[in-house]
């Protein structure tokens, strides 16, 4: 047998579960229509979870990205007072976050693949919903004939095989956030405990060497303004004193 | 015949249309049998494309059971086999 006739035996198997409760017809479609709202429901509230672990992934992914972004100012900081070791370090953490990054956005198509799909069952269930209830009624009323009989049975058979389709919906959704939630987790606690160069945390180490490297050329520069106003009085001092010229023009390209 | 697309809604194919449908099926078996998930993906989007295309979609009021169900459209083959072994999916 193939793959899709088991698929319908499968469906068939998880709705003969709801339709082996009522034994009259009638009570059947009752029966079915309750059910139908419960699964709306079911249904609505999955979106809902989808939807706050799609957030999630979103709040992760700008922190994650503002961290790259953080790191790729601090390499050009770096360079610009001519430390490339502190460039380099800055780069290299950068590139570290880059499959972080690529991986947080598979997650995020993957969920709103999920929520898409689910909104769309809750759109076509409540659909459903809303033709059944006055369906059941005439259904009901004209349940005396044979032929209505078989109808009942053939509408609550269509019904409950949309509802299998829309557990099973429910389902892969639930599966899927679930096992996301555990690397979201992981992900969180990595945020928080700044291992990934946490915003929160104002002053990094990278941060903190370029603070010293800018601190230091502030004091030289000062030093520097001073040396002239003194030598200002005295112009044989400064010529011995010029020995960074060679160096200014080696870095002239940046 | 009434196909059903999993998460997706029924179909009406026309009977005429059902060698198609086979065809393209034998390919999603072997790919099952066979565990091949690169065969799987591709046979599976080959006979929802035919599903689509061939069949007329029913309103979702519509009430109908199915003849055929097919799997998700972005289902996996791991998934797939593991739905396959729950009750009603025996091979028989």
């Amino acid at each position: 047998m193939g793959v899709m006739k088991r698929m319908s035996g499968i469906l068939q198997a998880k709705t003969n579960k709801i339709l082996d409760k009522a034994e009259d017809p009638r009570e059947s479609l009752d029966l079915s229509y309750q059910k139908l709202l419960e699964n709306l429901q079911k249904v609505r509230r999955s979106v809902a979870d989808v939807t706050t672990a799609k957030k999630r992934i979103e709040l992760q992914a700008t922190q994650l990205q503002s961290q790259a972004d953080k790191l790729q100012q601090q390499a050009k900081d770096a360079l610009a007072q001519d430390r490339e070791d502190l460039a380099r370090e800055a780069l290299a953490r950068r590139a570290a976050l880059a499959p972080q990054l690529a991986e947080l956005q598979t997650q995020h198509q993957q969920v709103a693949d999920q929520e898409q799909k689910l909104i769309v069952t809750a759109q076509n269930l409540q659909t459903q919903v809303d033709a059944f209830r006055t369906k059941k009624e005439t259904m009901k009323a004209t349940y005396t004939a044979a032929e209505a009989q078989t109808k009942i049975g053939e509408a609550v058979s269509g019904i409950s095989e949309s509802m299998g389709d829309a557990g099973m919906s429910v389902q892969r959704a639930q599966d899927k956030i679930d096992s996301m939630q555990a690397r979201a987790g992981a992900m969180d606690e990595l945020l928080a405990s700044g291992a990934l160069t946490d915003l929160t945390n104002p002053v990094d180490d990278i941060q903190a060497q370029l603070d010293q490297v800018s601190a230091t050329s502030t004091v030289d520069n000062e030093l520097a303004a001073l040396k002239a106003e003194i030598g200002a009085g005295t112009p044989a001092q400064i010529g011995p004193a010029e020995g960074d010229t060679p160096k200014e023009s080696g870095g002239a390209p940046a | 015949m009434i196909v059903r697309i999993l998460g997706e809604g029924q179909f009406d194919v026309p009977d005429a249309d059902r060698a198609t449908l086979d065809g393209l099926e034998d390919a999603l078996n072997a790919a099952v049998e066979g565990h091949d998930d690169d065969a799987f993906a591709s046979a599976l989007a080959a006979l929802i494309e035919a599903v689509r295309r061939a069949g007329t979609e029913l309103p979702a009021d519509s009430f109908t059971s199915s003849d055929l169900v097919v799997p998700f459209s972005d289902a996996t083959l791991t998934e797939t086999q593991a739905l396959l072994e729950e009750p009603g999916g025996e091979r028989t």
